[in-house]
């Protein structure tokens, strides 16, 4: 039988840090047992530790979505500590072993918390050369350091490695700032051009346990005495349970409970063959609502065009746009309509959740693993020093963990029971009621004056976003709300307005949320699906760029060139120049032929396209250009070859960035052809991979081509930001495509998904 | 509950359990292995691929009792004397997966796919892969790895050929 802490010291990934240095740092914080009180961040050793045999483990608050985040770190960090990569690791999200750094979202691993983490290591750095200039007796100036080996710059026979001034040690080193991201000491950051390990690509660390099966993941987490739940989730939105049948699964093997409170139910059974036999079979009486929960997923959009917002953002107006649009030779008005879309995780949700010793550990793949700990505790009202969450990997979901329903589920039995308990959705549970991401409904009109110019430009955006779920918060995650528990007010929720740098003279952009009829209880939940609103919105106004070159007979690239460049105004991050150097880039790399779309439509069964959309996301910019072809017989939209020139400034490691990009684009291109949740007035009817289709092999690119793009006016400059690049490249994806079908058929698709008898039907309309 | 006994990955492994349960669930919770993953249940996805009789067969709906005594291989089965099997290997010259949860049913699918047939072509790679299903899209470096790994198999198989 193996105990928890072998459970922890076997897991794969997380062996480095909580065998070695993980001992250290929990001998000197005494946990393990618990409790697990905050780290302090304001000292170093809660950041780095270094061994005796000059190797370094870096502890930070946050976590990897399999995006090579945490070989990044250990780029960063080892760079400025000048130490070598493969002597170091690092463990992340923790919440009793690492700092709080809010665990993963936004895409802001590296744009926000890359620079603490290089803080600390740089400061680590210098104490360190404080105490070889003791040690050697020479002063700092005249000490070199590379590998974690301090030398006398005049004699490198006079020589101490880090291992042997610290190794074991603490640092006893206390850093300043008022907040975590402000964290820092009294050293400088380096020149990024003296990185030596930043800019290479060495391979993802946690790759190999990921390929010959060694790895432990969260769904694998056990200790003894562990029992499995399934819930039971309600038929249908807004139901609720009247009674419930226990003699139904009296002969279920291994029953330990069938637990319920308000609308809550789950079962706990020795085995999980058994909880799934019990889930399946227990009889539950459930009294539905008496009014439709929502409309039909066909009737949404004429649902969301009438209803009264929930709440309107004022207008952002640049000059006069009725009177432009007015006098505008040419007016050109199209509506754009995005659905619900789900996180679908290629594995659904899970936790384990151990209440011994009075504390509680809750094993989870949760990115926000910090806000999980924060929201159990209230949850349960427990004091947040008995809850820590080991974060372990797991399947990714591009923000659905954010509201991580599992761990609290888990945690809520676990307690209940006095035992582990290991909670798993089914395939079906996770499908119909993951969050989603919200739907829109975007009116734009454009006027071009006489020569074809852009002088007008009016956005009118509805997102049914009412109801926003937070971060793991204890009233608005699934079991709370089943329970009855409620916020005093739904959060408002967002829209969104495109993101761009064109400057047009006349404009106004309006956004809205709406709400649907139920919101509490219901598996049409909003979250932070991957940018949330980002592509919904860019879908919008990059076809619509598109739909006016079209209007004004010119090309995409050109019209879009010359709206950037129309201004000399550029922002502190130089998003003006760096999107006029990302569109060049794309237009280059794909030997972009200027000409005005559509093109003469073919003859043959396939027509083929390309489209071009920009956008920027935060600092990161992207230009995509996508070229189809579209089978004329059934309507198959098949993306052969995607172009995208990116610019998120500093780049870690070029080659897990190529592959974050590709895997992001190719999300980007499963949600414009496949993906839309589908519902009556009840339900969600998409409950597996047949009725939530997604992208296969099938639909694979015949190439995909990443450019990376530093269009900084001073690409040299010695403080180069690092940004984001886990979401942006998603947003002009859906616009890219549609203008590539546009550009092949003359057909404007303008409701995402475009399934093939969408795309069919278009055309037969149009008898192409 | 009934006593079965299961030869995984050369070994020899006796579980008493409802003869019902899915093999998924005896492989991951009785004998520990976690290559193969519950992704849905339903035999649709392919994260709990394991190969039988040189068959890929999707773990999550196959009863165990239908199992009994045949030759099954997980993940961590594949490799040999301590090597890695030419996929895996491929699968980490090519930096293939993003959060790799569902990378055992596409490696362990590509190495039924390869066994039947050792030089595919760009389609068959597409059709063979057709049905397991990858949510970060990993699908353009699986196929190159796929390649990769054919040629280094291929490779192998001629230096045998030229030292026997």
């Amino acid at each position: 039988m193996s105990t928890r802490r072998d459970f922890l010291k076997t897991s794969g990934v997380l062996v480095v840090g909580l065998t070695v240095a993980g001992d250290l740092v929990l001998d000197a914080q005494g946990t393990g047992a618990g409790p697990y009180p905050d780290l302090d961040y304001k000292q170093l050793d809660s950041w780095i530790v270094i061994r005796p045999d000059n190797t370094a483990t870096f502890f930070v608050g946050k976590t990897d979505l399999g995006q090579g985040t945490g070989t990044a770190f250990r780029q960063i960090m080892a760079d400025e500590l000048d130490m070598p990569y493969d002597k170091t690791s690092c463990v992340m999200g923790v919440t009793d072993v690492t700092v709080d750094q809010g665990g993963s979202g936004g895409s802001d691993a590296l744009q926000t918390d890359g620079y603490p983490m290089r803080r600390v290591a740089a400061e680590a750095r210098r104490v360190l050369l404080e105490m070889a200039s003791v040690r050697l007796g020479v002063p700092v100036g005249q000490l070199v350091v590379s590998d974690g080996v301090v030398s006398v710059a005049a004699d490198r026979s006079k020589r101490v490695t880090y291992g042997e001034l610290i190794g074991g040690r603490k640092f006893n080193t206390t850093l300043t700032g008022s907040n975590i991201n402000a964290t820092t000491g009294a050293a400088q950051l380096k020149d990024v051009n003296q990185f030596k390990i930043v800019g290479k690509s060495p391979q993802r660390y946690d790759i190999p346990a990921k390929v010959d099966g060694s790895l432990k993941w969260a769904v694998d987490a056990k200790v003894p005495g562990m029992l499995h739940a399934r819930n039971v989730k309600p038929p249908v939105a807004g139901a609720k349970l009247v009674s419930i049948d226990e003699s139904s699964v009296k002969n279920v093997p291994g029953l330990v409970k069938v637990v319920s409170k308000g609308n809550y139910v789950a079962v706990v059974c020795e085995r999980e063959e058994q909880a799934i036999q019990a889930a399946r079979q227990l009889k539950v009486e459930w009294q539905k609502p008496t009014t439709a929960a929502f409309p039909s997923s066909e009737d949404l959009y004429g649902f969301m065009r009438t209803a009264k917002p929930t709440s309107s953002t004022p207008p952002s107006i640049v000059g006069s746009p009725d009177m432009a649009m007015m006098t505008a030779a040419k007016v050109v008005e199209a509506e754009y309509e995005i659905p619900f879309q789900g996180h679908t995780s290629i594995g659904p949700a899970h936790a384990m959740a151990d209440p011994s010793n009075n504390q509680l550990t809750i094993y989870s793949n949760d990115m926000k693993s910090y806000g999980m700990r924060e929201g159990v505790a209230q949850f349960l009202q427990m004091p947040k020093d008995r809850v820590r969450v080991v974060w372990m990997e797991g399947p990714q979901a591009y923000g659905r963990t954010a509201a991580d329903d599992a761990g609290f589920e888990a945690a809520y039995l676990a307690k209940e029971l006095g035992r582990p308990v290991r909670v798993q959705w089914m395939r079906n549970e996770e499908t119909a009621w993951d969050t989603k991401g919200p739907a829109f409904l975007v009116k734009v009109r454009g006027g071009l004056d006489a020569q074809g110019n852009l002088v007008a430009f009016d956005y009118d955006a509805r997102a049914a976003d009412f109801g926003h779920l937070g971060y793991n918060e204890a009233d608005t995650v699934l079991i709370a709300q089943l329970m009855g528990i409620r916020p005093s007010q739904p959060n408002r929720g967002s829209s969104a307005v495109p993101n761009e740098m064109y400057a047009i003279p006349n404009r106004r952009m309006t956004t809205h949320v709406v709400s649907l009829p139920t919101v509490w209880e219901t598996p049409l939940r909003t979250g932070n699906l991957r940018d949330p609103n980002g592509p919904q919105s860019t879908f919008a106004s990059e076809s619509f760029i598109d739909e006016l070159a079209a209007a004004a007979n010119t090309d995409a690239v050109e019209f879009r060139m010359k709206l950037l460049t129309a201004s000399k105004e550029d922002d502190n991050g130089f998003k003006r120049a760096r999107s006029i150097a990302c569109l060049k880039a794309a237009a280059d790399a794909f030997k972009w032929d200027t000409r005005p779309s559509p093109k003469r439509v073919g003859s043959g069964d396939t027509l083929t396209g390309r489209g071009i959309a920009y956008t920027y996301r935060s600092q990161t910019v992207v230009a995509e250009i996508a070229e189809v072809e579209v089978n004329r017989r059934t309507g198959r939209v098949w993306v052969k070859r995607l172009v995208c020139a990116h610019d998120c400034g500093l780049v870690i490691n070029p080659e897990a960035l190529r592959r974050t990009v590709e895997g992001g684009l190719l999300h980007a291109v499963s949600r414009t052809l496949h993906e839309e949740v589908r519902f009556d007035t009840e339900k969600v009817t998409s409950v597996d991979w047949v009725s939530y289709p997604t992208m296969t092999h099938l639909d694979t690119p015949e190439s995909i081509e990443i450019v990376l793009v530093n269009g900084d006016p001073n690409p040299m400059r010695g403080d180069l930001p690092h940004y984001g690049a886990g979401e942006t490249m998603l947003k002009p994806t859906m616009a890219a495509i549609a203008n590539a079908i546009f550009d092949a058929t003359g057909v404007r698709i303008r409701r995402v998904p475009f399934r093939n008898d969408r795309v069919l039907a278009a055309l037969k309309t149009a008898k192409v | 509950m009934a006593s079965i006994t299961l030869r995984v990955n050369g070994t020899s492994r006796t579980v008493d359990v409802d003869s019902a349960t899915p093999l998924l669930y005896v492989l991951r919770n009785d004998l520990d292995l976690h290559g193969p993953r519950f992704g849905c249940g339903l035999g649709q996805c392919g994260a709990c691929t394991v190969i039988i009789k040189g068959e890929a067969v999707r773990s999550c709906i196959r009863p165990v009792s239908t199992v009994a005594g045949a030759e099954i291989t997980t993940l961590e089965g594949i490799g040999q004397n301590g090597k890695l099997h030419p996929l895996q290997q491929a699968w980490i010259d090519e930096q293939v997966p993003a959060c790799g949860f569902c990378q055992n049913g596409q490696i362990m699918t590509a190495k039924a796919l390869l066994d039947k047939n050792p030089t595919p072509t760009d389609a068959q790679i597409r059709q063979g892969m057709a049905n397991t299903l990858c949510r970060c899209m990993t699908y353009y470096r699986i196929q190159s790895a796929i390649k990769r790994a054919s040629k280094t198999i291929a490779s192998a198989r001629t230096e045998s050929e030229v030292i026997a």
